[in-house]
């Protein structure tokens, strides 16, 4: 970059003082918005951090001096520490974050034909304003998976993998049947190849009964194998326990599983519409039946990511959504600045494209990724919008960061500006190392 | 922008046989990386598309229906949400504030920046590299250490709960970043038309007009991209600058302190304020990319 040079040599003292008011002119609307806006303010809160919540506001604050004890509160109330901890767990995870997808993101976007449109779809979330972003992730969020997109999609995979049971609770009808929903109910009975088993359930309220539950059928015997039927063991003005009935619906759906003399599980099945399940080749005698506990596995009733235990990962998973795209767009523009002949040297040479990415793209774009990571860094800690459009009121205070608890504490029903004033200049001390980074860059430049 | 042109290949002359089977191994070695990107690129596109649907979804048919049911019963979606927010709500009220205060926020920064940049850039006079460091300072410095005394300052001036207020407010954190970007870009406008202007007798003022502004538009557009988002999409400094005369923001943060039983008014009303941003955006990604490389340090 090319110092300025001022073009007329000055000639004499009133030219110079020409100059300097046309400079004085150029500069004085940003220097009195810059003044009265930022630059005092910035003493004001400074100062009026040593005072206490009934000082009189004024060109400086008077009275109700209180020491450093508004920053001993800072470090000493609950809600604050939590503050603090939670900026210190976003400070550490999400510039990181961040940057890690911008660059995997960009990498891999120069591979794929359609690059500018993946640009697009990643980079748009940086137009909705965070707060706009939070109400988009509460709604991700909702703990039911019937409203809650995030739930449902693991929901789904989790029922893919492991399915809920047919029923969520029962008891057995008979004395012969022994157990618990936890661990399953066995028939202890022993039944020899070629016998039946009648595992009759009660106690499943009607809505429970699976759809597309038949009149139960009784077991007819089968050479070399055992069948049986599950039946809900109920009819409306009694019945006979352990005995299938007209009017006893089958239960479809249960998992039933055959246990050897020696306690070991050999066979498994599902009951059908009828509640009837089979064996075959069985042979030998000594066979429990059990009902399995898988039965009575709960559906998945969703994750709680709005509440206190989830909501700050939950939060910073929003925040990379929105911010990963900035981080791409930077950091793909510094790797087109990258020589492709040195990338294709060490692919010539026979390094692999893990090495390459490895040893020579991440090194090279060392300068572009720290400035992404330190941009990040300043965001991070100024993060407000974001967090309290997420989090509903009732984790409002685990969710809360730095920034949230100054706005909480000054203006959200507190009303404290001197504790207000410290938490800001806590603020303003953890970004003074990025400052001077600044500063120390811009005079290597000149 | 490099990274947003489509790159030409190198040309590669080989023998017609050799050339379809090689590129047929290449296509399909990609097939997997385009799936995850493809993958990625749903995943990045779901919450705000569900937003959306969610925004279609009448109170009743939301509290049974995931938004995603639409997809497979379209009969679902509807825009009377819409109208509702429309018709009964303060919704467009605060859109109009909203607007107000964004393009106020806008004109003035950049005015007052595109002055300072100048004088920065160009006029030689005493304290200048001091004065732009403390320009540098000014960058990070966070607007909470201002929200304490300028809410008192506002009482006092009765500037609070007014549209100029928020102007203010925004033009002021504007122009750190907007000087400096403003400065580094004027700084590589090429000395010989500057001189050449001085030579014939134009005025500081004049060279200002009809040279820097001109040559400068590209950054300029750039930074006015930036600060209309930002001031559009700000939240904190109208919670705390004002009551009664708010932006949409703060308009849906009030609502959604009762969150669930209003989110037909949420949904549809947060959709409304994002529709200009991303309009801007999607016309003017170009500028909108130029300043953030030009100048992400903010």
């Amino acid at each position: 970059m090319e110092p300025p040079v001022a073009a007329a040599p000055p000639s004499g003292e009133p030219g110079l003082l020409r100059r300097n008011a046309v400079a004085i002119a150029f500069l004085a609307p940003a220097a009195i918005l810059l003044g009265v806006m930022i630059i005092y303010p910035t003493v004001y809160t400074f100062i009026r951090s040593f005072f206490g919540k009934d000082a009189h506001e004024g060109f400086l604050p008077r009275g109700d001096f209180a020491g450093i004890d508004n920053y001993k509160s800072l470090f000493t109330t609950d809600i604050l520490v939590t503050a603090i901890k939670n900026s210190a767990i976003w400070i550490l995870v999400a510039p990181a974050a961040v940057t890690a997808f911008g660059l995997v993101f960009a990498v891999l976007t120069e591979r794929i034909a359609w690059g500018v449109g993946f640009k697009a779809i990643v980079f748009m979330p940086m137009a909705i304003s965070l707060f706009a972003t939070g109400v988009i992730w509460h709604v991700m969020y909702i703990k039911d998976p019937n409203q809650g997109a995030v739930n449902a999609a693991i929901g789904a995979v989790k029922s893919w993998v492991s399915p809920a049971g047919a029923l969520s609770t029962a008891s057995p009808s008979t004395a012969n049947l022994t157990g618990t929903p936890q661990r399953g109910y066995t028939l202890h009975k022993p039944i020899p190849a070629g016998g039946t088993a009648l595992l009759g359930l009660t106690a499943i309220p009607p809505e429970d009964v699976p759809s597309g539950a038949k009149q139960a059928a009784t077991p007819q015997p089968k050479p070399g194998a055992i069948t049986g039927v599950v039946w809900r063991d109920f009819k409306p003005g009694g019945g006979v326990p352990g005995k299938v009935e007209p009017q006893e619906l089958g239960l479809p759906g249960v998992k039933v599983s055959l246990i050897d003399a020696g306690g070991k599980s050999v066979q498994s099945a599902s009951t059908g519409d009828d509640g009837s399940f089979t064996f075959d080749d069985v042979s030998g005698s000594g066979f429990n039946v059990r009902i399995s506990k898988e039965t009575f596995a709960a559906p998945f009733g969703g994750i709680s990511w709005l509440g206190s235990r989830l909501i700050t990962p939950a939060v910073i998973i929003a925040y990379i959504w929105v911010w990963a795209g900035f981080a791409m767009v930077v950091i793909g523009a510094g790797l087109a600045a990258i020589s492709r002949e040195v990338l294709e040297a060490a692919r010539t040479d026979g390094a692999t494209e893990w090495q390459v990415f490895r040893r020579v793209t991440v090194p090279m774009l060392a300068p572009v990724l720290s400035v992404v990571f330190i941009t990040m860094l300043i965001n991070v800690l100024k993060v407000f919008d974001i967090v309290i459009s997420i989090a509903p009121g009732s984790t409002q205070s685990d969710a809360a960061v730095i920034a949230v608890q100054m706005w909480r504490q000054s203006f959200g029903g507190v009303n404290d500006f001197g504790l207000g004033s410290a938490i800001a200049v806590f603020l303003f001390l953890l970004v003074i190392p990025i400052l001077l980074l600044n500063v120390r860059r811009f005079r290597r430049e000149v | 922008m490099a990274t947003y042109e489509a790159e030409a290949g190198p040309i590669v002359v080989a023998d017609p046989s050799e050339r379809t089977s090689a590129r047929l191994t290449r296509a399909l070695a990609k097939v997997p990386l385009n799936l995850f990107l493809a993958f990625i690129a749903l995943l990045w596109l779901m919450p705000t598309l569900g937003l959306f649907f969610t925004s279609l979804l009448s109170p009743s048919d939301y509290i049974t229906n995931g938004w995603w049911r639409i997809f497979s019963k379209p009969s679902l979606a509807t825009f009377e949400n819409y109208s509702n927010v429309w018709n009964t709500t303060d919704i467009p009220t605060s859109l109009r504030i909203t607007a107000e205060i964004a393009i106020g926020g806008t004109i003035l920064p950049i005015m007052a920046a595109a002055l300072a940049g100048y004088a920065f850039a160009w006029i030689d006079f005493p304290g200048r590299d001091i004065l732009f460091v403390i320009v540098i300072a000014l960058l990070v410095v966070p607007l909470q250490m201002a929200l304490i005394p300028v809410f008192h300052l506002y009482n006092t001036l009765h500037l609070y709960d007014t549209i100029f207020g928020l102007i203010l407010f925004h033009t002021a954190f504007g122009l750190p970043f907007a000087i400096f970007l403003l400065r580094n870009f004027f700084i590589g406008i090429p000395k010989d038309i500057l001189e050449s202007a001085r030579i014939d007798g134009a005025s500081e003022i004049r060279i200002f007009l009809r040279l820097i502004l001109p040559l400068g538009l590209p950054a300029i557009a750039s930074l006015a991209i930036f600060q209309f988002l930002w001031t559009w999409n700000d939240l904190l400094v109208a919670l705390v600058m004002a009551r009664n005369t708010t932006p949409i923001t703060v308009d849906i943060f009030s609502q959604l302190r009762q969150f669930g039983s209003n989110i037909d008014i949420i949904a549809p009303a947060s959709f409304m304020s994002m529709l200009i941003p991303l309009v801007v955006f999607f016309s003017f990604q170009r500028y909108f990319v130029q300043g953030l490389l030009a100048g992400s340090v903010k």
